[in-house]
């Protein structure tokens, strides 16, 4: 008995013992886990479920003046395949590749190609309505992403103002470019809590708030710059010309209101986009302005006191000898008062008076007005065009500026500057933003000397001049035409011209000022003012009229001539406002 | 019976379950809401989605181009003759 409960009091100790060992080592398990490892265990199970996912923010919408959208960000998703999970039947190999439009065999190749990768795109930027087909398919190891694409509404229209954005919706050209930083979002992230099979269970917390880019307002008016692509198309395809480019500045804020290049490109379907086709020439060319230039020396002269509009010069017998170079006219035009020489464009008149005047004193206005430097507009590639140093100028280089030989300007740069004689003599910055107020401005020209200006200008325009096809119907115009020889690097080149027409309206109280140059235009015509100016007249006119700026030329018995010069060009929108002109008796 | 620091000490520990059991509402709570807030931002995302491709529609309609052609076309709209505006000054 006694040997019985021994042999019990010795069994009882052991297994109570045991236990106590075992609850020792389970504890000191539990310590090890909880305290000693737990950092590396809790970092190990974190990453096994909790994923770090980017959440997208869309690029600010580009509008026009009046809140139209320009460039527009709308989400689209892009199909993603993880190679390590993906598995599928023929028949869903099928569906697949006929949903996103790809041989089942190129699509076998891609899968096999990236076996060892974990993410291929398959389909990027597709259809909302496409992402749900392929979803619907549900596939393992297939899934969404989003994403943004943009959208240009205005298309051809607009495309080289705005420029575009690559695939990662960073702007590339143009002002989503110049505006990147504030079009662009910066994109946030939050943990997730993701199953086995990669779908989100559980979002945890959030890291990073997107933030959204901001919109843009631009100085643009949608209406005015289909108006002056279309006019531009229209006469680059009827002149069989290179290229072509319109600018139409608002003479009191500065801003830009249309700029249009030809040949132009869909900013939509870039596929076969060639470089040459997405620059922005009114603001990256540069090219001579030729008599586009002369009402500035004219400006010179008239303020150095010598000379008024009506002094008479001797412009016999049509040619000027200056060294060993020949100043020519078309014709000989005899004895001629400043205005006329404005009108009928006389080089020799115009290199009479520029050679009497003091050569610092025309390259100041030629620089005041921003010729030789960038406007500042802040636009990618602006070239700054070429004006030499008076300090560098011989007596022939005198005479030729002052027709617009010798120094380069871009179609940007001309349109400011006969901004300055439209604006009273006062410089305004330009800008590809909206303006609510008018920006102060720089006098580089007294008010007299614009004025005098301006109503020369109105001459050239008027029955007479050289820009007669420039004229709009009810309104006053004034405005230059040139007719520029082309120079390349063995000298001026025969029969390749630019023709160039800049212009402004109401002449009495300029609104608008509007530059055309057509570069290299193939038919028979390559006067400025056969073709720039009816391109002119045709977008002033629509301009005028969307604006709402009151006829300051209601009675000129005229007006029903100018109708004539618009053609059709075959467009697909009949161009309304000029044929119902044309049937005017 | 209880001594001070007995019951000092009893307090605390209903003080820590009722702390614990406030953590366990407060981020079951959290969760709730941020799911709330998932969802919402979901419903937000699809509207502004909605936006923007009527914003692009609606500007694809409204192309100048477009209008030009139903006005004088389906319209049969004309630009007036100069001869036949009457400015009315002030």
């Amino acid at each position: 008995m006694r040997n019985r409960e021994q042999h019990t009091g010795g069994r009882q100790i052991f297994v109570l013992g045991t236990f106590a060992f075992m609850m020792v080592a389970l504890m000191w398990r539990a310590v090890d886990l909880q305290l000693l490892h737990k950092d590396f265990l809790q970092q190990q199970g974190d990453a096994r479920y909790l994923r770090v996912v980017t959440v997208p923010a869309h690029r600010g919408t580009i509008t026009d003046r009046h809140g139209e959208p320009l460039a527009v960000s709308t989400p689209v998703d892009s199909i993603w395949l993880n190679p390590q999970e993906f598995n599928a039947t023929p028949e869903q190999w099928r569906a697949l590749g006929r949903a996103l439009d790809i041989p089942v065999k190129r699509l076998r190749q891609l899968v096999a190609r990236h076996s060892n990768r974990e993410f291929v795109y398959l389909k990027r930027r597709v259809h909302p309505e496409l992402a749900a087909q392929v979803t619907a398919l549900q596939l393992p190891g297939i899934a969404l992403q989003h994403e943004f694409r943009r959208y240009y509404p205005a298309g051809e229209v607009a495309a080289h103002i705005l420029g575009f954005t690559n695939v990662d919706d960073l702007g590339q050209e143009g002002l989503e470019l110049a505006y990147d930083d504030w079009l662009r979002g910066e994109p946030g992230s939050k943990r997730v809590i993701k199953d086995r099979l990669g779908r989100i269970v559980e979002d945890v917390e959030s890291i990073r708030e997107p933030v959204h880019g901001k919109d843009l307002r631009l100085s643009i008016d949608r209406r005015l710059q289909y108006l002056a692509y279309r006019e531009l198309k229209a006469a680059v395809k009827e002149h069989n010309a290179r290229s072509g480019s319109v600018v139409i500045l608002d003479v009191r804020t500065g801003e830009v209101l249309a700029m249009a290049n030809q040949p132009a490109y869909n900013p939509n379907n870039r596929g076969s986009l060639r470089s040459d086709h997405y620059r922005n020439r009114a603001v990256t060319d540069v090219f001579e302005p030729g008599s586009t230039i002369k009402p500035f020396a004219i400006g010179v002269a008239l303020a150095s006191g010598k000379y008024r509009a009506s002094t008479l010069l001797d412009t016999t017998p049509g040619y000027f000898r200056v060294g060993h170079n020949t100043i020519r006219d078309v014709r000989n035009y005899g004895v001629i008062d400043v205005t006329t020489v404005i009108q009928k464009s006389s080089n020799v008149g115009v290199s009479k008076i520029a050679l009497s005047l003091e050569p610092e004193n025309l390259w100041n206005m030629l620089a005041g007005v921003g010729f030789g430097a960038v406007t500042g507009i802040g636009f990618p590639g602006e070239a700054s065009g070429v004006l030499p140093g008076y300090w560098k100028w011989h007596e022939i280089d005198q005479a030729t500026i002052a027709f617009g030989y010798g120094l380069a300007v871009t179609p940007l740069q001309l349109a400011r500057s006969y901004a300055v004689i439209a604006n009273g003599g006062e410089l305004k910055p330009l800008s590809f933003e909206y303006r609510s107020t008018p920006p102060e401005g720089m006098q580089v020209m007294s008010a007299g000397v614009a004025r005098q200006l301006r109503s020369m200008l109105e001459t050239v325009v008027a029955d007479g001049g050289t820009g007669t096809r420039a004229q709009v119907p009810g309104y006053r115009i004034a405005g230059k035409t040139g007719t520029v020889r082309k120079s390349s690097a063995n000298g001026y080149v025969d029969k390749k011209y630019t023709s160039i027409f800049a212009g402004m309206a109401p002449a009495t109280n300029p609104r608008l000022v509007m530059v055309v140059t057509i570069d290299e235009p193939g038919g028979k015509d390559y006067y400025g003012g056969v073709v720039a100016a009816p391109v002119f007249s045709n977008v002033m006119a629509g301009a005028l009229r969307l604006l709402n700026t009151a006829p300051d030329d209601l009675n000129d018995p005229r007006r029903e001539i100018l109708a004539g010069t618009a053609t059709d060009t075959g467009e697909k929108f009949p161009r309304l406002a000029y044929t119902a002109l044309k049937a005017t008796p | 019976m209880l001594t001070r620091s007995q019951l000092a000490v009893a307090m605390l520990g209903c003080a820590l379950i009722v702390s614990a059991l406030g953590v366990v509402y407060v981020k079951h709570e959290s969760r709730k809401l941020f799911v709330d807030l998932q969802q919402l931002q979901t419903v937000r995302d699809d509207l502004n989605v909605e936006w923007g491709q009527l914003q692009l529609e609606q500007s694809t309609w409204a192309t100048p181009g477009r209008i030009e052609n139903v006005a004088v076309s389906r319209l049969g709209m004309v630009i007036p003759e100069p001869q036949a505006v009457v400015t009315v000054r002030r």
